[in-house]
C-alpha cells in the first residue's frame, strides 16, 4: 500500500499529487520532487539505447530510512511517483508493477475524456478512486 | 343558463351576462361542477366546504379556477364574499357568475365591486395550460372527462413540480434548486392542497420520474403508485427554454413502467431526439462519435468543464475516448439531468448503461445484430493507436463479471484476446474485478499497450532521422585532421587521397590583398594532398585572421573528433576522413566504399563550385590587375609631366 502517490508531467510539474493525511505532507512532496533528478538520470542512462527498448517501470528509486520510493516513466515521459513504507516488507516488485499498471490504465482513462487538456490537474473521480484504493488505509 | 340576478344571495343588482359571457361561464360551471367529486384535502380558506350537489361548483376546482386567474388572494377573497357564496356556503351558479365576472373586472383593473359588474367586461382570463384556451373559449362540445381533467393535469403537475422541489430540497438538501426558481406559469404553491384530489384523477399513462416525489406521494394516501411525469416534463421543457442550440420542441408525456431511477429514465421522445442529434453529429447510428466532436457538442450545455468532464466519464463506459450511440443518449441525458438541477449521480445509474439503453428500446434503429457487428468491429473501426497498443491489463476481460446481456462485449473481447498474444498476469485481475464492481461496463476490454504505440514508434523515428549524408569536407580538409593527422600515418591518407579529391581551398576575400598569397600557399598543400603538418599548420595559422576560414577547420576538427569518439557511428559519415576510421573498423570497408563514392560525388560538386568560385575571383583579380597597370602607366606619365625637363 503506497503512502503517497504522484503523476508528474513532461514538464516536471504535478499533476497529481496525494498521500495519506496523517503524515506531513510537506514531507512527501518534497520526496518527490527530489526524486525527479534520479528518474531522470534513469532516463538519460537508458537513453542511448532506442526508446522501445526502455523499460517503463523504473524500479526502486531511493530508499530512505522510512521509505521507498519507486518510479515509472510513460512513453510521454509521464512520470508516476509512488513512495511506500519502509516497514511493509510484504510489498513485492509484481505488485508494485502491477499497481504502476493500474495507474496507467488510470491515466489512459483520464487521457481519453476529451474535456481533459493534457497538463491540467487530474480531477477525475475514476482516478480518485482507484488510488485511494491504492493508498494505505489508515484508521 | 339563467342570467339571474344575485338575487337570494343579495348580491346586489342584476346580473347582465353577455352571449360569450354565458356561454364561457356556463362552461366553466359545469366544468367546476362535474369534476369536482370530492377530493379529501382540505378546501382553500376562501371556499368552505360545499354539499356536495350537482348544481354546485365544488370548492376545490373553483378555487383553482380562481388560483388561475392569477389574481392575489385579497382580491379572491373579496370576490368570493362578494358573490354571496361565503354566505351561502357553496358555489351555485350565481355565485359562480357572479364571481367570474369579478374576476374579470379585477383583471381589467376595475375594482372588485358589485357595481363593477354592470359594465360590460372582457371575459375572464384564466391562465392554464394552453390546452385550457380552447375550453376556456366556448367549445362546449369538448367539455368532456378527458379534458376536464386537463387543467388538473397542468395544475397537478405545476404542483407536483412545487412538490418535488421541496421534497427534493428536504431530501437531496441539493443546492442547485436555483435553475427551478423559475416557477412555471401555474398557480403559486399553495396548490399543492388540491393535489391530493387531482390525484385521483390522474391514474394512466404518466411515467415516473422521481422517487423523492414517489415516495413523498405516499404519504399524502395514494393508493397506487402512480406518479405523475411533472419531472419528465419538467427537463422537457426547461429544454426548450434553457438549451436553446438543442433546439427541443415541447414534448409530450409518455408511459412507462414503474422504475425506481425514475430521473434517469430515458423517454421515448427524449431518445428519439437524442438519436436525431447522434445522426445530425454523425449519420451513422451504429458508429460512433469522437471525442472532439462529442466535446464540441457538449460544450453547448454550458455546463462546466469539469462537470462534462465527469459526466462524460460516467457515460463513456469502455473508456475509448468516443461515444457510441448508447452512450451518447447516457451522456445527453445526465447533462439534461444536471442542467435542470439534479445532482450528478456516483455511478452511471442502471437505466443509463449502455446494455439497458439497447434492451430497452429494441424497437429503436439500434438492433442487437447491428450492435454485436458494430462490437466485433470496433476493435477495427477504432483508432489505430486503440488497436496497436496491446496492454497487459486485457486480462481484465477474463476476470469481469460480464452480464449475459453482454455477449456483445463477450465476442468483442474474444476478439480482442485472439489478436492480443501477451501474457496475461493474473495478480492484478482482482483487483481490477474489485474495483470496476460499480461499472460492470468497463469489461469492454481496453486494447492498449504501453510498451509503445506504433505511433510513438514512428514518431521517434522520424525524430531521428538516419544519419545525414557525409560531409566530405570533413573528412579531409587541411586543417581538420590537424590533430589526427599526428596521431595516424599519413601514409593512410595518401591511400585515400586517390578516392577523395581534396576540398576546395577557402576563396580569401578580394578586398584583403594579403590573403591572396595565403591563398595560394593553401591551394598547394591540398593540391598536393600531403598533409603534412607543416603545410598544413601555416594556413591553418594564416587562416585565423579570416573569419570564415578558422570555423571550417574548427568545425571540422570537431567533427573529426566526433567521428572518433564515437566509432559506432555510420562509418559514411566518417567516409574518407578518416584515415582514422578507416583504420579502425576494417569490417566496415565494404560500407564505406560505397560511402566513398557518395562522398566522392559530392566532393566533385563541391570542387566545381570552388572552381567557378575561383574563377571569378581570378577574373577579378585580373581586371585589378590592370586597373592598377594602368594607374601605375598614368602616373608615370604625370611624373614625366611635372619633373623639369632638365634631361640633357
Amino acid at each position: 500500500m503506497a503512502v503517497c502517490i504522484a503523476v508528474i508531467a513532461k514538464e516536471n510539474y504535478p499533476l497529481y499529487i496525494r498521500s495519506t493525511p496523517t503524515e506531513d505532507e510537506l514531507k512527501f512532496h518534497y520526496m518527490v520532487h527530489t526524486s525527479l533528478d534520479v528518474v531522470d538520470e534513469k532516463i538519460s542512462a537508458m537513453g542511448k539505447a532506442l526508446v522501445d527498448q526502455r523499460e517503463l517501470y523504473l524500479g526502486l528509486l531511493y530508499p530512505t530510512e522510512d521509505y521507498k520510493v519507486y518510479g515509472y516513466v510513460t512513453n510521454s515521459k509521464v512520470k508516476f511517483v509512488m513512495v511506500v513504507d519502509s516497514s511493509n516488507t510484504a510489498l513485492r516488485d509484481n505488485e508494485i508493477r502491477s499497481m504502476f499498471r493500474k495507474l496507467h490504465n488510470s491515466y489512459t482513462d483520464v487521457m481519453c475524456n476529451p474535456f481533459y487538456n493534457p497538463g491540467d490537474r487530474i480531477q477525475s473521480r475514476a482516478f480518485d478512486n482507484m488510488v485511494t484504493s491504492m493508498m494505505i488505509q489508515v484508521c | 343558463m339563467e342570467v339571474a340576478a344575485g338575487g337570494g344571495c343579495g348580491a346586489g343588482p342584476p346580473l347582465l351576462l353577455s352571449e360569450s359571457e354565458q356561454q364561457c361561464y356556463s362552461e366553466l360551471f359545469a366544468r367546476c361542477a362535474g369534476a369536482a367529486s370530492g377530493g379529501p384535502g382540505p378546501g382553500p380558506p376562501e371556499a368552505t366546504r360545499v354539499a356536495p350537489s350537482t348544481a354546485t361548483a365544488a370548492a376545490g376546482p373553483v378555487a383553482d379556477l380562481f388560483r388561475a386567474s392569477q389574481l392575489p388572494p385579497e382580491t379572491l377573497h373579496q370576490i368570493t364574499e362578494l358573490c354571496g357564496a361565503k354566505r351561502v356556503g357553496y358555489f351555485g351558479p350565481t355565485q359562480f357568475y357572479v364571481a367570474l365576472k369579478l374576476i374579470a373586472a379585477a383583471q381589467s383593473g376595475l375594482p372588485v365591486r358589485t357595481e363593477s359588474i354592470k359594465c360590460e367586461l372582457p371575459l375572464p382570463r384564466f391562465v392554464m395550460s394552453k390546452s385550457d384556451a380552447e375550453i376556456r373559449f366556448g367549445n362546449a362540445a369538448e367539455l368532456h372527462g378527458k379534458k376536464i381533467q386537463i387543467p388538473y393535469l397542468t395544475t397537478e403537475k405545476n404542483s407536483l413540480k412545487r412538490m418535488d422541489d421541496e421534497d427534493k430540497q428536504q431530501e437531496t438538501q441539493s443546492p442547485t434548486m436555483s435553475p427551478l426558481a423559475s416557477p412555471p406559469s401555474s398557480p403559486p404553491h399553495y396548490q399543492r392542497v388540491s393535489l391530493s384530489h387531482g390525484y385521483s384523477k390522474l391514474r394512466s399513462g404518466t411515467e415516473q420520474m422521481q422517487p423523492a416525489s414517489y415516495e413523498a406521494r405516499q404519504p399524502i394516501g395514494q393508493p397506487e403508485g402512480s406518479s405523475s411525469e411533472g419531472p419528465g416534463s419538467k427537463p422537457l421543457r426547461r429544454q426548450a427554454s434553457l438549451i436553446r442550440s438543442f433546439s427541443v420542441e415541447r414534448e409530450l408525456q409518455d408511459n412507462s413502467t414503474n422504475y425506481p431511477d425514475e430521473p434517469w429514465r430515458i423517454t421515448e421522445e427524449q431518445r428519439e431526439y437524442y438519436v436525431n442529434q447522434f445522426r445530425s453529429l454523425q449519420p451513422d447510428p451504429s458508429s460512433f462519435i469522437s471525442g472532439s466532436v462529442a466535446k464540441n457538442f457538449f460544450t453547448k450545455s454550458k455546463l462546466s468543464i469539469p462537470e462534462l468532464s465527469y459526466i462524460w466519464e460516467l457515460s463513456d463506459a469502455d473508456c475509448d475516448g468516443a461515444l457510441t450511440l448508447p452512450e451518447f443518449c447516457a451522456a445527453f441525458h445526465l447533462i439534461v439531468a444536471r442542467k435542470n438541477g439534479y445532482p450528478l449521480p456516483e455511478g452511471l445509474p442502471p437505466t443509463l448503461q449502455p446494455e439497458y439503453l439497447q434492451a430497452a428500446f429494441p424497437k429503436s434503429k439500434w438492433e442487437c445484430a447491428i450492435f454485436d457487428s458494430y462490437s466485433e468491429s470496433m476493435p477495427a473501426n477504432q483508432q489505430p493507436c486503440d488497436l496497436n497498443r496491446m496492454e497487459t491489463s486485457v486480462k481484465d476481460m477474463a476476470d469481469f463479471p460480464v452480464p449475459t446481456q453482454d455477449a456483445t462485449t463477450g465476442d468483442d473481447k474474444q476478439a480482442l484476446k485472439s489478436t492480443i498474444n501477451e501474457p496475461l498476469p493474473k495478480d492484478t485481475s482482482e483487483d481490477t474485478a474489485t474495483s470496476k464492481d460499480c461499472n460492470s461496463l468497463k469489461a469492454r476490454p481496453r486494447s492498449r499497450s504501453y510498451s509503445s504505440t506504433s505511433i510513438e514508434e514512428t514518431m521517434k523515428r522520424g525524430e531521428d532521422p538516419p544519419t545525414p549524408p557525409p560531409r566530405p569536407q570533413k573528412t579531409h580538409s587541411r586543417a581538420s585532421s590537424l590533430d589526427l593527422n599526428k596521431v595516424f600515418q599519413p601514409s593512410v591518407p595518401a591511400t585515400n587521397s586517390g578516392l577523395l579529391p581534396p576540398p576546395p581551398a577557402l576563396p580569401p576575400r578580394p578586398c584583403q590583398t594579403q590573403s591572396e598569397p595565403v591563398s595560394e600557399a593553401d591551394l598547394h598543400p591540398q593540391l598536393n594532398r600531403a598533409p603534412s603538418q607543416a603545410a598544413e599548420s601555416s594556413p591553418a595559422k594564416k587562416d585565423a585572421p579570416h573569419a570564415q576560414p578558422p570555423s571550417k577547420p574548427i568545425r571540422r576538427k570537431f567533427r573529426t573528433e566526433n567521428q572518433t569518439t564515437e566509432s559506432q557511428e555510420p562509418a559514411a559519415a566518417v567516409g574518407g576522413a578518416a584515415p582514422t576510421t578507416m583504420v579502425k573498423p576494417h569490417p566496415t570497408v565494404q560500407k564505406q566504399s560505397s560511402k566513398q563514392k557518395k562522398a566522392i560525388q559530392t566532393a566533385i560538386r563541391k570542387n566545381k563550385e570552388a572552381n567557378a568560385v575561383l574563377a571569378r575571383l581570378n577574373s577579378e583579380l585580373q581586371q585589378q590587375l590592370k586597373e592598377v597597370h594602368q594607374e601605375r602607366i598614368a602616373l608615370e606619365n604625370q611624373l614625366e609631366q611635372l619633373r623639369p625637363v632638365t634631361v640633357l
